[in-house]
């Protein structure tokens, strides 16, 4: 079946059970179909959605003066449907499609703490991103909240979340978090056991909301840029860019070829930088310490090509809107081309090195299973999605330039364990360094900045790329001025955390850490 | 096994020595107290790093230290992960307000003496998030701060060097 089948198909369907599909001219064609509907029906077609088969991919609010619009996107065979509804000022509420799809829940309960809109049947009443910073009758994203709040000196700690309690002999509870024995970004995990057994894990984020789809408005695209590149810093690229996509699709407004290629290397290269960084940090939670110092070498190695050839060790800021702010040079391309040789075969030497440690294998396979169905369900994406048979990449199935000019595999994996996460990770950063030089050769004379159109007052865009994580969408839309209104960045991550709950079942506690990290969620991406 | 032996030897030892900061980037990095903490750690200091609201682009950097080119702990400088064990807080990020007693109670969980050292243009100013209702903004409107690495995100040089003249020998 095509993909214009599904929408016809889909269409027939709503219009047997009665519901009225308002097809609306957009900016999206043809990639992104959007239909407006009534609230009434809004769990219903979520309902004939999945019996589609389509996947649950964002969704989002925005307040436009005395109403609401609730936007939720679904995706299938790289066709998206933007399916988007409105509802009063006074009361607003509509049907929850969390109970249909699990992927939904805790992105309408983040829509419920910052727009009070409240989703009927939704199977969890718990607030998610609110802790304490604001009082529970107030609502961040709604206009009349100022950006600076009324905030206590001390904001009190969020001590009456009710996690799921477990009872009986034997069992007990594990309090981790939010402040981490190592390095990393904060977040508290429940864990209930019995011996060394996990029989269940409940995450709880939001420890590092910022603000950030608050702090957007108002923006200028360049400032909007530069937030957006810091929703998720090892992710700066790739969210600089989706945001980019869809101020530029709001201004009507496209880039030029070559800016196109070299936010495509510059993605690229993001990617390889954080699967060297991950790989080896995945060895090194199993005590493998050869691999971290191997490949956190091969990473400072590139990242400092990074810096020699953009200026940035982590690229921040090279993708603004319009294009990119520095070109490359041909020195720039044979620099970046010849590193890559060197890496090819190191990290040949290494890999097999690691293929036949007996020692990691025990530790990697079967652990952190994640099986097909359970990561269809919560609509996982990116390498953790594709490490248990998901198969579905953005840059294929969208191929958003330059992706339309290259051929590639996507790497696939039906193995679903930590041992399948690491191998697509190492796939990845094959594929991803045949693309580098497929597009430093596509490249060819031309401007990298396109001047940009002030958007009319109200117009709106939906940047989507494939991140190192997996899928990012980023939406905007545009108040007069050039100023922006409303953004909201959707993290691969925020669909990734909750199968981390299901991969660590039935694993003993002290592999926690590494399941945690072959699924590498961002904390501040899911968190904003 | 002997692949494995065999790329560690040809690897070799690819740390690179760091300069010793001069006296001008002591002061740039905003720091009077170094001599009493030449005195007071001989020499060496337990860190214990905090995310109190980053992007998780300072972490990446701070992670940096460790690998083979840095090698932050043959200057006797190390991670710790109980804030029991630690003379250093190393904090990143805004202070989001989610975040504000967690930092508290972590910094009152260090023993004096203690320095808090607020890394990265976030820690410092508040960045590009600055004070709303979800951010405190710089790391000093929660807790005393000893000194600042600034830079979005400070490069692992600039946090070796900001590091080292923390307990630099003489
Ligand atoms: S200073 Fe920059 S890299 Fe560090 S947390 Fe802030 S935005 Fe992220």
């Amino acid at each position: 079946m095509n993909a214009l089948n599904w929408t016809e198909t889909l269409r027939q369907q709503l219009e047997e059970a009665g519901i009225v599909v308002d097809q609306q001219e957009s900016a999206y064609t043809p990639h992104a179909l959007v239909w407006q509907v009534a609230a009434e029906v809004w769990q219903q077609l979520a309902e004939l959605s999945m019996l589609q088969g389509l996947r649950w991919s964002a969704g989002w609010a925005e307040q436009t003066g005395e109403q609401f619009t609730v936007h939720a996107l679904l995706e299938k065979q790289g066709v998206y449907l933007l399916i988007r509804t409105s509802i009063g000022y006074k009361k607003p509420e509509l049907p929850s499609q969390a109970s249909v799809y699990p992927a939904a829940n805790r992105s309408e309960r983040h829509t419920h703490d910052m727009f009070g809109i409240k989703f009927i049947g939704h199977p969890d009443k718990r607030p998610w991103t609110r802790h304490k910073a604001w009082d529970k009758h107030t609502h961040p994203l709604r206009k009349d909240f100022p950006v600076q709040g009324s905030p206590e000196i001390i904001t009190p700690p969020d001590m009456d979340y009710p996690f799921i309690r477990s009872h009986g002999a034997g069992t007990y509870e594990i309090p981790v978090g939010p402040v981490h024995a190592g390095i990393i970004e904060p977040g508290h995990f429940r864990f209930q056991a019995v011996g060394e057994l996990i029989l269940n894990l409940e995450e709880r984020l939001g420890y590092v909301h910022k603000g950030i789809e608050k702090i957007a408005e108002g923006r200028t695209p360049q400032s909007l840029a530069r937030l957006a590149g810091r929703v998720s810093g090892d992710t700066t690229v790739s969210h600089s860019w989706a945001a980019c996509m869809a101020m530029e699709q709001a201004a009507g407004l496209s880039i030029p070829g070559r800016a196109a290629l070299i936010r495509g290397i510059l993605a690229e290269r993001e990617r390889v930088a954080n699967h060297l960084g991950d790989i080896g940090a995945i060895c090194n939670d199993v005590a493998f310490v050869f691999a971290q110092m191997q490949f956190s070498r091969l990473r400072e190695n590139w990242l400092r090509t990074h810096a020699t050839v953009f200026g940035h060790r982590l690229l921040m800021d090279c993708v603004i809107p319009g294009g990119v702010k520095s070109d490359v040079s041909d020195s720039d391309c044979r620099l970046i081309k010849q590193d890559i040789i060197p890496l090819r075969k190191e990290l040949t030497d290494i890999i097999t090195a690691l293929d036949l440690n007996s020692s990691l294998e025990d530790r990697v396979y079967t652990a952190g299973f994640l099986p097909e169905d359970i990561a269809a369900a919560f609509g996982t994406v990116g390498y953790v999605g594709r490490a248990s048979g998901q198969d579905f990449d953005v840059r294929r199935d969208l191929a958003y330039p330059p992706y339309d000019q290259v051929k590639f595999k996507v790497a696939l994996e039906n193995q679903g364990d930590i041992a399948s996460r690491f191998w697509i990770r190492y796939k990845e950063i094959i594929a991803a360094l045949k693309l580098i030089e497929q597009f430093i050769d596509l490249l060819t004379p031309g401007e990298i900045l396109e001047e940009w159109h002030v958007p009319v007052a109200g117009s709106e865009g939906l940047g989507i790329v494939e991140g190192w994580r997996g899928e990012i969408i980023a939406f905007v839309r545009f108040d007069g001025d050039n100023k922006i209104s409303r953004f909201y960045p959707r993290d691969p991550s925020i669909l990734n955390w909750p199968v981390l709950e299901k991969l660590v079942l039935n694993n003993i506690v002290p592999d926690f850490p590494v399941c945690n990290k072959s699924l590498n969620g961002s904390y501040s991406g899911n968190d904003l | 096994m002997l692949r494995l032996f065999k790329k560690i030897l040809t690897t070799g030892i690819v740390t690179e020595p760091v300069k010793a900061p001069k006296d001008v980037e002591l002061e740039q990095l905003g720091i009077a107290i170094k001599r009493h903490i030449d005195r007071r750690y001989s020499g060496s200091i337990a860190i214990r790093q905090i995310d109190a609201g980053s992007c998780n682009g300072c972490e990446l950097e701070i992670h940096a230290l460790n690998n083979p080119y840095y090698d932050i702990e043959r200057f006797g400088i190390h991670f710790v992960a109980s804030p029991r064990h630690a003379d250093v807080l190393l904090v990143t990020g805004p202070v989001s307000r989610h975040m504000q007693t967690a930092l508290l109670r972590t910094y009152e969980a260090t023993p004096d003496p203690k320095w808090v050292v607020a890394v990265g243009d976030c820690a410092a100013c508040g960045g590009e998030f600055g004070v709303s209702y979800a951010s405190c903004g710089a790391v000093s409107n929660v807790i005393p701060v000893d000194a600042v690495i600034a830079g979005c995100p400070p490069t692992p040089l600039a946090l070796v060097q900001g590091l080292l003249s923390l307990c630099e020998r003489h």
